[in-house]
């Protein structure tokens, strides 16, 4: 007999292999370690598809055959029909969700109706109102099965309160939710240690109802002609068939596998590579097949058996446990366990990225007058506020539970909420095939759907003690009979479910399309309807911002507070590389906004992402050419002009190049001149000082400390020449490619001591406090590690010198890339205003004036050869606070040590 | 009190070289080190003999010797001009610009000091 203490146990265990599976999944997917494909392979995904079973269906669809006979069987047809035959649609869907980076079902509405935060809000609401009951199912479901157990037995089950068990397993959830769900900000980054505990839980789940089917196919009845004879002589199969409810349960649950949040959240957000649907068509209905295999005999054989009265929601647990199976039964409880966790983790983490994006987001940058170019660090605000959106939903979930007072009102609630979340479905499908969608349509079709699905089916299920009254029921509100929620004018006698299907869908589908017909829609919102409609044809050659007056630094600030520094620096960086630029900010082209606004959407959402740029940007949002795109109507012609667009793309790149070109030769050649005057400058001014003082001193005639001060004058001048001419010299060396280098083993961290000894024991670099971090210091690298020190040196003398802050500080740090190591030296004065960070690296460019540099103004063009000459490169950091240089080194030769 | 000599250059060394040697000749020295505000000096209370570097901060000393010939007071005011650039159009520009004395650094003390006295006469006459 399993007691309750070692049915925790099993739960606690088997969680914690959750947790383990989880956790080394994403871990392996981070690191990239070989042999792990699979995790992103077809496989995965299609189990991942499961969370569409829960334990609604799990433990539901026994019970539902018990009472309706082969009605159950439509929850299966629906994601079967989509799948076999509507497979097409899903690919256009995840095509746009990746052309897109959409980030949940309200964002794909609010970026296909013009990025319109309206209609955010609307699906968001829908969605949570929709699926809050649903995870109060799960829930319930959970704490059932506990009761089963408890209740077969006598040793003390009583004490088990049912409300704490519920609290439990909702803070577990919501732990596990916070811990794999949200580590990750940028939803294409994609969640893959949830789904892969999601897949382990669908085998689970499978291998569960197999073997209780097994068991009672086999065990039971005694074989397929036994349960043949007793489902024949049991009273399902009088059951007939109610052609209307069969069609309307169908195209519900179809409507639902496509809308619902969590679903969304694994077919098109988690997706990986589309092709993985073309498994996924014929193995996913697969699956619902063996899921449904023997729901009927072993409802058959729990109705047969089992005394009168029995719960048939349970037969799969009490079947087992009649019989006294318990490693059955508890296999079986583990099924329903993972159909419900499975549920409620994915549920959680698509609603609270729609609340944060679309709800918390948009709150708070309108609570904030300077909008997206305040300081502090919005990662970590979208990280709490999804972490709580996370809670919230588990809460919601748990209070719903306890207070709708479980049992019947809960039995219902899988098709109620299918039937709420399948309002999305006009707006979802006419927004993907249908160009003339509009937003107002949308909006329209979806509040009213919604409202009329509240009033006919949701509100009802309250009973009449909630909002909806027998009085209200049986005559109408305000005795006006025609308005009756379960007989809309007037027509009676319609299952209610059926009934307020067919109005909120009908009514939802009207005003779409008469609303979108009547409604002209904005710029926006016509370039996003023909991004979604022709993805297949222009996936990528999206264009939504006019050169505004974007400035390039501001967005990259902007840029790092979301993505992190690292992800906006590397995005930012290979924009700048492809435009043929050499520093670190790359001109604000509008295919350069609308790329960076894409990658932003992936974290915050498409229409928060449109506002926060908008605001650094402040250009109109749509040029004439684009509105020129969007009218050409023809197929054609659409191509024609990205052609044409690819093309114009090309050329005005190639300008840019030449431009740049021809302005650097033109530079060259005054450059020469003004490198040779300024080499006689600064060759002739300390020889100045010594020819004189030398002559005075042959006059002779003064005292003593005079000649001694005039000797030292010249002493130092001949050593400020003698540096100069080794300046020059090395500089000549390294560019004329005849340096010799000498790579050796050495370690990053004893490199950068070196340097900073160096500077800082000669006096003037004493003044400057330098901060580091030596765990990530500890970096081997082979290259010629003398010359890196030189130019470590160099940028930590400057800072001492050139470091403007009261307490100056150096903040060196090292971050490691896929391909390279950064070295970045950051100081806290008032940094190299944007117009000069382009000549720094100049030869004999000294911004400060020359007594206070002393040196010549080579230093920095000594640290450009060098690293050039060592596969690296040394750069200004814009949009650091002070002045910022980064030593970018190679990894390759690193790894040659 | 001998005559006056206005020294507009920014290398602190170059400066005290200078101001020793005509000093040491009986000259009056006064110093000035920023491009900028040079000319405002020199009007302010203007030298025998103007000594001006071309190579300043904030303003070239070609700039300066164009301003100065536009104004009545240092129309004929005598300048040696000291260039650390040795270019031949360097030279050309000064002349055009109306300069009195163009050397090349680094000089001798003893020319320097003959370029002065051919300028402006002995220190104290």
């Amino acid at each position: 007999m399993v007691g309750f203490n070692a049915l925790v146990l099993v739960c606690v265990a088997y969680v914690a292999i959750l947790f383990g599976v989880a956790f080394g999944a994403d871990k392996r997917a981070r690191e990239g370690l070989p042999g792990t494909a699979w995790l992103r392979g077809p496989w995965v995904y299609t189990l991942s598809l499961s969370i569409y079973c829960t334990a609604w269906t799990f433990y539901g669809a026994v019970g539902y055959a018990a009472r309706s006979g082969l009605e159950f069987v439509t929850i299966y047809l629906g994601p079967t029909l989509v799948l076999v035959g509507w497979w097409w649609v899903l690919r256009k869907l995840v095509r746009i969700g990746r052309a897109q980076r959409i980030t949940s079902i309200a964002d794909l509405i609010s970026s296909r109706y013009g990025k319109s935060n309206l209609l955010g809000v609307i699906v968001t609401l829908l969605a949570v109102v929709g699926t809050t009951p649903y995870i109060a199912l799960q829930l319930q479901s959970v704490t059932l099965s506990f009761s089963v157990f408890a209740a077969d037995r006598q040793e003390g089950f009583e004490l088990l309160d049912l409300n704490a068990t519920a609290l439990w397993i909702a803070a577990g959830l919501a732990l596990f939710t916070i811990l794999f769900g949200t580590r990750n900000l940028d939803a294409n980054e994609r969640h893959h240690g949830v789904v892969t505990a999601i897949a382990v839980e669908a085998v689970v789940k499978l291998l569960a109802l197999l073997a209780v089917g097994i068991f009672v196919v086999w065990g039971v009845a005694g074989g397929p002609t036994e349960i043949a004879r007793t489902i024949d002589a049991s009273p399902i199969s009088d059951w007939q068939m109610n052609g209307g409810r069969w069609a309307s349960l169908t195209f519900l649950s179809a409507a639902a596998f496509l809308t619902l949040p969590r679903m969304f959240q694994v077919l098109v957000v988690e997706n990986v590579d589309e092709r993985q649907l073309a498994t996924a068509s014929w193995a996913f209905p697969l699956y619902l097949f063996l899921m449904s295999l023997f729901v009927v005999p072993i409802a058959v054989v729990g109705l047969d058996i089992l005394p009168k009265g029995s719960n048939p929601d349970l037969f799969v647990l009490t079947v087992p446990l009649h019989f006294d199976q318990d490693g059955l039964a508890m296999l079986s409880f583990l099924g329903g366990f993972s159909s419900a966790t499975s549920m409620v983790i994915v549920a959680a983490i698509a609603l609270s990225t729609m609340v944060s994006n679309h709800i918390v987001m948009p709150i708070w940058l309108s609570l904030r007058s300077d909008g997206a170019s305040m300081s502090g660090d919005v990662r970590y605000l979208l990280l709490i506020s999804r972490r709580l959106s996370i809670g919230g939903v588990l809460l919601l979930g748990y209070l719903y539970y306890r207070y709708s007072g479980g049992g019947a009102a809960l039995a219902a609630i899988g098709l109620i909420s299918f039937s709420g979340v399948a309002q999305v479905l006009p707006a979802l499908v006419g927004g993907i095939f249908w160009r003339g969608a509009s937003r107002n349509g949308a909006a329209a079709g979806l509040i009213a759907g919604f409202a009329i699905w509240a009033y006919c089916l949701f509100l009802p299920s309250f009973g009449p003690e909630g909002v909806i009254s027998d009085q209200i029921m049986a005559h109408g509100p305000w005795g006006l009979e025609w308005l009756r929620p379960q007989a809309l004018f007037g027509i009676e006698g319609m299952d209610p479910l059926v009934h307020a299907l067919f109005w909120s869908m009908v009514v939802n589908t009207s005003l779409f399309f008469i609303f979108s017909l009547v409604s002209f829609p904005n710029p926006l919102e016509r370039l996003q309807g023909a991004q979604f409609v022709n993805v297949f044809e222009h996936s990528g050659a999206t264009r939504g911002w006019t050169r505004g007056r974007a400035q390039a630094e501001d967005l990259m600030i902007m840029a790092q507070r979301i993505m992190g520094g690292g992800e906006a620096q590397a995005l930012f960086e290979a924009e700048a590389l492809a435009q043929g630029k050499e520093s670190y900010l790359p001109d604000t082209t509008p295919g350069f906004i609308e790329r960076l606004e894409r990658e932003l959407a992936g974290s915050v959402g498409g229409a928060t992402a449109h506002a926060m740029v908008g605001q650094i940007v402040g250009g109109a949002s749509v040029s004439v050419e684009d509105l020129m795109a969007v009218a050409d109507e023809t197929q054609q012609m659409l191509e024609y002009s990205s052609q044409l667009e690819v093309q114009s793309e090309e050329l005005s790149r190639t300008a840019r190049q030449l431009g740049e070109a021809n302005k650097k030769l033109t530079q060259l050649s005054i450059q020469k001149d003004a490198f040779l005057s300024q080499i006689s400058h600064e060759l002739r001014t300390p020889m100045t000082s010594i020819r004189a003082f030398s002559e005075i001193l042959r006059d002779g005639g003064m005292d003593e400390a005079a000649a001694r001060k005039y000797s030292s004058i010249i002493h130092d001048e001949a050593l400020r020449l003698t540096r100069l001419l080794d300046d020059l010299l090395d500089l000549s060396v390294l560019e004329a490619g005849h340096v010799t280098l000498h790579p050796q083993p050495d370690n990053l961290s004893d490199v950068l001591d070196r340097a900073v000894a160096a500077t800082t024991s000669v006096g003037e670099g004493a003044g400057i406090e330098i901060r580091r971090n030596p765990v990530h210091e500890d970096i081997d690298i082979f290259t010629d590690t003398d010359r890196l020190a030189q130019v470590f040196i160099n940028l930590i003398a400057n800072a001492a010198k050139y470091c403007d802050a009261d307490t100056p500080r150096l903040k060196i740090f090292v971050t490691k890339r896929a391909e390279r190591l950064h070295v970045d030296f950051i100081d806290n004065g008032s940094g190299i205003p944007p117009e000069s960070q382009a000549v720094i690296f100049e030869k004999f460019s000294r911004l400060s004036d020359q007594a206070k540099a002393g040196g010549a103004g080579l230093g920095l063009a000594i640290c450009r050869e060098i690293m050039d000459k060592l596969g690296g490169k040394v750069a200004y950091l814009p949009g650091q606070g002070g002045a910022a240089f980064r030593v970018t080194l190679p990894k390759a030769p690193l790894a040659a040590g | 009190m001998g005559k006056q000599v206005l020294v507009i250059e920014d290398e602190p060394n170059i400066i005290e070289a200078i101001s020793f040697i005509l000093n040491r000749d009986g000259w009056s020295v006064a110093t000035h080190a920023n491009g900028e505000t040079a000319a405002e000096a020199v009007l302010g209370q203007v030298p025998d003999v103007l000594i001006l570097d071309v190579m300043l901060p904030g303003r070239s000393g070609f700039d300066i010797l164009q301003e100065l010939r536009g104004h009545e007071a240092t129309q004929a005011l005598p300048v040696l001009m000291l260039t650390a650039r040795g270019q031949k159009k360097d030279r050309e520009l000064a002349d055009r610009l109306g300069v009195s004395r163009f050397m090349t650094k680094p000089f001798s003390n003893a020319e320097m000091l003959e370029a002065v006295r051919d300028l402006a006469g002995s220190p104290t006459s």
